[in-house]
């Protein structure tokens, strides 16, 4: 078992079914992956990659099976072990790192505690559990000393919580280790450095790893090599370089099509008009006594795009949110057209209401379940334009600017998919024809090729003279829309100015290290 | 994530609504089925009983009567008669407060929910207060005071729903308004009863269903003892819980006039609990997005 590349997991023709309907969630998978070597199992939500990383550890979710195949971890085929057998090897032979590491630590337990329990090995003295404890602190990073050992999951922030969950999974050394989109919440300095630790720990521990993502950009950086998912079965499989430069299925390439460019020269920079249609000024704003924002200065022209940039807690929702009227605690000035807007939206104009509309980040939970498309579309338009005459004529309208049929007016939210709730939160705020689009991370909660789809959607009303204030984290997109950006960083606005002129000579450290940080792909692999 | 991949790839179809996936369960069923025998008996029962409920038809307490099948009541007034008459009032006062009371928690319980602020804790500490009272004592002290009547049996089981009704409700406004499409309407300056009305009141029907049964249970339960205790309709009136005390005294010659509204009773509430019972199982799993 010391050789390198020795395979450590070998998965043949695995199927899980889901119960009661029987339909094949995941068919006839075949994988391999040697040690200390990283698998990149890329798809988008509902391709099954989930179901496949949980059926490695001879789990299954509420209501699915596995029916057939065999499912070999470091010599044990798992598949003919009871459940008992299975416990046993789970965080010894194979390891599982979840999305959402707060939600992986139990709240209640001290680090030490978890680390400790996670280890599950009685052969071993307490002496010797807690050296191993410290030794795989050190491994990820962190500090290993009896006050860190001590601390509660809620004292650490995102990127640590992260850290000790793969702590976690490394500190029994085991054979395989799942990541199931570990980074997905992480912003990406912090991801980079969380993707470094996966790098050197697989290396170090000679770990095969199976790292599961719908990012094609973050893959590229890790993987040794590339599976492909799609609708429940590997369409293609290979080494990283060769899938990246010479897909061969359309949906690979089409995958490789949706990531966004890093570095574009940016959008022509319509040159400064006469009046900005929207001018911040000076503005501050808090939660009580916590500053959260201070001295901003941002303007839109008509027509024009500015994203805003910024990593999680930086201010950029407060700040989009005072803009929409849903946070009141601000100051300074803020013009909409050369009129000030009022603190609250209910003590702005209906004119002023309608031509300013939000777009919020969840499509999950930005439409009223009750309701059919047709009245979430209607809602705002009788309320901020009037009874419409031709209502259905209003509906089918807004639809098509979000690209979607006039017959999803009868549906209800739960009929449609993520990438399709989007859509229809945009045609309901583009429904009252507004001047200017605040859109906060629209495409966080999607994948990467819906996410494509709607930042063309957004072009092209920007076409039509919109003007778009794009609040996102993800620094390739903002090249890929926008034609200003300004970055935010602590509540205060660190750089501002063109797209191409800040991708290419950014002047303040922070958005150096962000472009450094932020997984790069290259254009020419994706030949399209 | 999770959530969002299994919804994509579960077809088109919309879920099975609350109604249905209650339905699902054999304890509905049961439960429709009890409730309904009961409300039936009640409802119909004027139309087909042989006598006029105050004609006397038998000696007191006598039983193998020709043409009284369950024999007489104490006065010797035909049972089955009383029986089929005195059902309706009990399902009447029961589901008016029931009503009453629930309707009148929501609107508190939405209106503390989501306007927060001093108007809330005005609000939940008068509930808070109302809660104090325990149900069937803070009944009779009323009615001992101001004398029974039907309307007013009706306002004090109301009253005692109301805050109990309120704090689930609140409860519920409180996850929902979290949501981004109450926000969604606020940015667009609809005013705050439509939001009340018709973004939040569609999105907490599931516990208000279950509220509903749950309530009506209880009101059946009180509107039946305070009737046993003569607190609630008066004689001559055919009422089941007013049977259930006029007659005990003669339970050991003549069972049939006790038994009859005492099964009644007992069949309507437990067919009650069984349907609410499986409204609440079905709205926890929607509620919670699980797909069996």
């Amino acid at each position: 078992m010391t050789d390198e590349h020795s395979t450590a997991l070998s998965v043949e023709g695995l199927t899980v079914i889901g119960r009661p309907s029987d339909v094949e969630i995941i068919s006839d998978v075949s994988v391999g992956v040697g040690r200390g070597r990283i698998l990149g199992l890329v798809g988008e939500s509902g391709s099954g990659k989930t179901t496949l990383g949980l059926s490695l550890l001879a789990h299954c979710k509420r209501a699915t099976e596995i029916t057939s195949g065999r499912l070999v971890v470091a010599g044990h085929d798992l598949t003919d072990l009871d459940e008992r057998g299975v416990r046993e090897l789970r965080g010894r032979a194979v390891a599982y790192i979840p999305q959402s590491p707060a939600s992986a630590l139990n709240p209640a337990l001290r680090l030490g505690v978890q680390l400790a329990e996670a280890l599950h090995d009685g052969s071993l003295s307490k002496a010797e559990a807690n050296a191993r404890v410290r030794e795989v602190l050190r491994e990820v990073a962190l500090p290993d000393d009896n006050a860190f050992l001590r601390r509660y999951p809620h004292q650490l922030s995102g990127g640590q919580q992260q850290r000790v969950a793969i702590a976690m999974a490394f500190v029994g050394r085991p054979d395989v280790i799942v990541l199931d989109e570990p980074t997905t919440g992480l912003d990406v300095t912090t991801q980079k450095h969380v993707l470094e630790t996966i790098r050197a720990m697989t290396r170090d521990y000679g770990t095969a790893g199976v790292y599961i993502s719908h990012d094609m950009a973050v893959v590229a950086d890790l993987a040794d090599e590339i599976a492909v998912m799609y609708r429940g079965e590997i369409v293609e499989r290979g080494d990283a370089q060769e899938v990246l430069s010479a897909p061969e299925h359309p949906y690979t390439r089409k995958l490789l099509a949706a990531v966004p460019l890093l570095r574009t020269s940016g959008h022509e920079d319509p040159g400064e008009g006469p009046e900005p249609l929207l001018r911040v000024s000076g503005l501050a704003a808090g939660y009580g006594r916590t500053r959260v924002l201070e001295d901003i200065d941002v303007s839109v022209s008509p027509g024009e795009c500015v994203a805003l940039l910024g990593e999680s807690g930086s201010g950029k929702t407060t700040l989009s949110r005072s803009l929409a009227g849903l946070h009141h605690e601000f100051t300074g000035e803020v013009l909409f057209d050369g009129a000030q807007l009022a603190t609250s939206s209910y003590r702005r104009t209906a004119e002023q209401r309608r031509r300013i509309q939000y777009v919020f980040q969840n499509p999950y939970e930005a439409l009223n379940p009750r309701k059919r498309v047709r009245d979430q579309i209607l809602g705002p338009y009788r309320h901020l334009v009037g009874r419409p005459i031709d209502a259905d004529g209003v509906v089918a309208e807004a639809l098509e600017k979000a690209a979607l049929p006039a017959s999803y007016a009868d549906r209800y939210p739960e009929q449609l998919s993520g990438g399709e709730r989007q859509r229809v939160c945009i045609a309901r705020a583009v429904a009252t024809r507004p001047d200017l689009l605040i859109c906060d991370e629209i495409t966080s909660a999607l994948d990467v090729s819906v996410q494509s789809e709607i930042v063309a959607l957004l072009r092209g009303l920007q076409d039509e003279g919109m003007a778009l204030l794009f609040v996102t984290h993800n620094i390739a997109l903002v090249s890929n829309i926008a034609e200003r950006v300004a970055i935010l960083q602590g509540g205060r606005i660190a750089e501002q100015g063109t797209v191409g002129q800040i991708m290419s000579a950014p002047e303040h450290e922070y958005t150096r290290a962000l472009i450094a940080d932020t997984p790069d792909f290259e254009p020419a692999a994706a030949g399209g | 994530m999770s959530e969002p991949s299994t919804e994509t790839t579960t077809g088109r179809d919309r879920g099975p609504g609350l109604f249905r996936t209650a339905w699902g369960y054999g304890r509905t069923k049961v439960g429709v089925a009890l409730t309904g025998l009961i409300v039936l008996i009640a409802v119909l029962g004027p139309f087909v009983a042989p006598y006029s409920p105050t004609e006397f038809v038998a000696k007191p307490f006598e039983t193998g009567v020709d043409g009284a099948l369950f024999g007489g009541d104490e006065r010797g007034r035909d049972v089955l008669t009383r029986f089929l008459w005195g059902g309706w009032t009990l399902l009447l006062l029961a589901l008016a407060s029931a009503g009453i009371g629930v309707l009148a928690g929501t609107v508190i319980g939405i209106i503390a929910g989501y306007q927060r602020g001093w108007l809330d804790d005005v609000l939940m500490r008068t509930n808070d207060v109302l809660l104090a009272f325990p149900q069937l004592i803070a009944a009779l002290l009323v009615m001992s005071i101001l004398g029974p009547q039907p309307w007013l049996i009706v306002a004090v089981i109301a009253v005692s729903h109301m805050p109990r009704v309120a704090r689930v409700i609140r409860e519920a406004t409180r996850k929902v308004i979290e949501q981004d499409y109450v926000k969604a309407a606020e940015a667009i300056g609809l005013p705050r009863h439509r939001i009340m009305a018709f973004e939040i009141l569609p999105n907490v029907t599931s516990p208000l269903l279950v509220e509903l049964g749950l309530r009506l249970t209880y009101s059946i339960g009180v509107v039946a003892v305070l009737g046993f205790l003569g607190m609630g309709l008066q004689p001559p009136t055919a009422d089941w819980g007013l049977m259930i005390n006029e007659n005990r005294q003669g339970m050991g010659v003549q069972p049939w006039a006790v038994a009859l509204p005492v099964t009644a009773i007992a069949i309507l509430t437990i067919g009650a609990n069984l349907v609410t019972d499986g409204l609440s199982r079905a709205s926890i799993g929607i509620d919670r997005g699980v797909q069996k």
